[in-house]
């Protein structure tokens, strides 16, 4: 048989595909619905967490943070309850990382807060004494692109049935609405209340004035992100 | 005129013999940049001085470092054996069809506007987050492109073949075609952002490149990881076995060992490996059974992996005193040592227990190095030192340069692995230590100060390699400006090198 499949290229071709293909089938297919269901308290990112996420996508944080908490002791002393799938079903892509230089981020918005990512993000060897970690000092100039983050609410719920606009269950027995704007201009207009309330916290005078002016800065949009993994 | 050898046209294997050194160079560079500024952060402010910050960061330089080496060099060494291994085993020169030949160089092209698209959106953050496949939907698009064209090459040239009989590195140069067809297809499945309409009806909105990626979370992260995994397959492992099955029986002058081992090898990597992409999901949230399958398989694998590589050892058999002499020799006896080594690290890394230590520290990445560096570099290099005489008609320039280019990049991996697995364990192991009380016994920022001195060899191991590549770079570029010229008679076997 191998004989005859070295002399007949096509069929060779053919051999090879199906023997390559089978294990991707086999593997992925059967859990795949059943993944992509929310646990409770999963709730869809708001404008300015989306755009947050964008930024720290587009400085691939990932290269250095996982946000996939195993079921070790260590690991939920450290970052707390492990991860659980549905946590992720609106995280498209998912950001679980291969390498943790700096430590695990799932729940980061448990135990950090604003005030300190502004500070860390300006100077990570000033707050975390020894830390690796470089300094994004562009972040505090560099405009967060909310038209963009919008579109990708509206594909989210255009293409994939996220639920915006749509009640969602929490943990303690309430509902959630996640609101999704219904313009461009009402988009950027919640996008800057959201960052209004960040920067009510934050020290850096000039995002304060940058806000004020109905600019968001991406370091502002990036903290939104951050507060929301819990 | 049938009894004349046949002349084979090597115009396009030329060009992508430059860009291998070209963006191996580029890539190697990155790689030290970003291994120093892990020992040294303030190489991060020093390049930041430039007020290039944004641009030179260790996050935003990452992605840019493992796409160069991975899409420009390796896959330029890939492109350029291929156009020069596939005209040889298959008995018939491109320059006998215009049209294989149009595509040929249309595939070049192609693949460097690619490149080039893809590293200016990498300095501007433009990606998906994913690892070796961050290009956005439109460079995507590009990329099915140039492997299509490529795919017709490949199958052109077989439709024109003299020799009936698909010699081994044709087997494997298909099959690296098809399985990256198939991962890259489906793992960069995602909806641009433009064709979203709002309430409104306004529609292009935000940025035209950006995308969202069709799975979600855990799916996500099986589709991503069942690419990841077999993108090393089928881009760092079943083209190089490729390129060993030709050049090292051809700089040797010995037949391969077995057929049936070869034949056995391939069939059972090609079942084997694509199983094996759930161990990099191990303790994650995908189902446990796939973590187990990934697991068991991973083990198997050693199996077709260490079948390849003792076939292309054992054709040595008789020979060896050739590893002693040639330094060509030397690089692919070494690249086969190296994928055994590698090929069973990976599968001790992919047991659960050992999994939980190694996972997301620097063993990892030692692991993916001692593959890369030691196997695919060295094979790639070995290649073209091969592939230069007969493609520039000319003598290889120096080799004692290339002996000395052996030594130094032979440390440079060693320093570089050793190095990993100190750090990677290390740190695995502060990570779960707890003291009598129960209480974790270091804080993060412990584990990662405890790295400094190992960050700090590596950094000189992978400087070492770099050191190398320009020496190799070098003995390429004078082999085809001022190598001796020679006959044809002189290519049978070994090649001709100056001292």
């Amino acid at each position: 048989m191998f004989h005859w499949l070295e002399k007949h290229p096509f069929f060779f071709a053919v051999g090879v595909f199906l023997v390559i293909a089978f294990a991707g089938l086999v593997e992925i297919l059967p859990n795949f619905a059943q993944a992509s269901q929310p646990v409770v308290g999963t709730k869809p990112y708001t404008l300015l967490e989306m755009a947050g996420r964008e930024v720290y996508i587009k400085n691939s944080c990932n290269a250095c943070h996982s946000q996939l908490i195993r079921p070790f002791k260590a690991e939920t002393d450290r970052y707390g309850h492990y991860s659980l799938s549905g946590e992720y079903a609106y995280d498209r892509p998912f950001l679980w990382g291969s390498k943790r230089i700096g430590p695990d981020l799932h729940r980061v918005g448990d135990y950090r807060t604003t005030d300190w990512h502004e500070n860390h993000m300006k100077d990570p060897a000033g707050v975390v004494p020894g830390s690796i970690m470089p300094a994004y000092a562009w972040m505090f100039t560099n405009l967060a692109d909310i038209n963009t983050a919008y579109a990708d609410q509206l594909t989210n719920a255009e293409f994939f049935n996220v639920p915006y606009n749509k009640p969602v269950p929490m943990k303690d027995g309430t509902t959630l609405t996640v609101p999704m704007a219904k313009s461009v201009a009402e988009a950027n207009a919640m996008a800057l209340e959201e960052a209004k309330a960040i920067t009510a916290d934050m020290k850096d005078k000039d995002v304060q004035d940058m806000v004020a002016a109905g600019k968001i800065p991406e370091i502002v949009a990036l903290i939104a992100y951050l507060n929301s993994l819990k | 005129m049938e009894n004349r050898p046949l002349e084979y046209d090597y115009t396009v294997a030329k060009m992508f013999m430059l860009t291998t050194v070209l963006l191996g160079a580029v890539g190697m560079l990155i790689g030290v940049i970003l291994a120093s500024e892990m020992a040294f952060p303030g190489v991060n402010t020093m390049l930041g001085s430039l007020g290039l910050n944004e641009f030179t960061n260790f996050s935003r330089l990452r992605p840019l470092h493992t796409d160069s080496v991975i899409f420009g060099f390796t896959l330029s060494g890939i492109f350029a054996t291929w156009y020069y291994v596939g005209q040889r085993v298959l008995k018939v020169s491109m320059a006998e069809s215009k049209l294989l030949m149009f595509l040929g160089k249309m595939h070049f092209f192609l693949y460097v506007l690619v490149v080039a698209a893809a590293v200016v959106s990498l300095f501007m953050g433009i990606t998906s987050s994913k690892e070796y496949a961050e290009f956005e939907w439109p460079i995507d698009i590009a990329v099915v492109v140039v492997w299509v064209t490529w795919g017709l090459g490949i199958f052109g040239l077989i439709g024109i073949r003299r020799e009936r009989s698909l010699y081994i590195s044709i087997w494997y140069y298909i099959a690296t075609f098809l399985g990256i067809a198939m991962l890259y297809l489906f793992n960069n499945m995602e909806i641009p952002t433009i064709l979203a309409t709002s309430p409104a009806g306004e529609t292009g909105i935000g940025a035209w490149y950006h995308s969202v990626s069709m799975y979600s979370g855990t799916n996500d992260a099986l589709v991503q990881w069942w690419y990841g995994h077999n993108a090393v397959a089928f881009g760092f492992t079943v083209p190089i076995v490729a390129m060993i099955y030709y050049f090292l029986p051809k700089e040797s002058g010995q037949a391969v060992y077995s057929y049936k081992l070869s034949l056995l090898s391939f069939w059972g990597l090609m079942f084997v490996y694509l199983w094996a992409g759930g161990h990099h999901l191990l303790f994650s949230t995908v189902p446990d059974w796939m973590q187990t399958m990934g697991s068991v398989f991973s083990v198997v694998l050693i199996l077709p992996s260490w079948g390849s590589a003792i076939n292309m050892l054992l054709t040595m058999k008789g020979e060896w005193q050739q590893v002693a002499t040639s330094p060509l020799i030397k690089f692919m006896v070494l690249a086969s040592t190296f994928y055994m080594f590698s090929t069973l690290e990976g599968p001790i890394q992919a047991i659960k227990s050992v999994n939980a230590i190694a996972h997301f520290t620097d063993w990892i990445v030692g692991h993916v190095h001692d593959g890369t560096l030691g196997w695919v570099g060295f094979m790639i290099m070995a290649a073209l030192f091969h592939m230069a005489p007969r493609v520039f008609k000319r003598e290889l320039y120096s080799k004692s340069l290339m002996g000395t280019q052996f030594w130094i990049q032979t440390l440079g991996v060693v320093l570089y692995f050793t190095s990993m697995w100190i750090a990677g364990i290390t740190q695995g192991m502060m990570w779960r230590a707890h003291d009598e009380y129960g209480n974790l016994a270091y804080s993060f920022i412990d584990t990662v100060t405890a790295l400094h001195p190992y960050y700090t060899i590596r950094a000189v191991g992978g400087l070492l390699y770099l050191i190398g590549f320009f020496m190799f770079a070098y003995n390429i570029y004078k082999t085809m400006t001022s190598g001796r010229r020679v006959e044809e008679s002189e290519l049978q076997s070994a090649s001709p090198m100056a001292a």
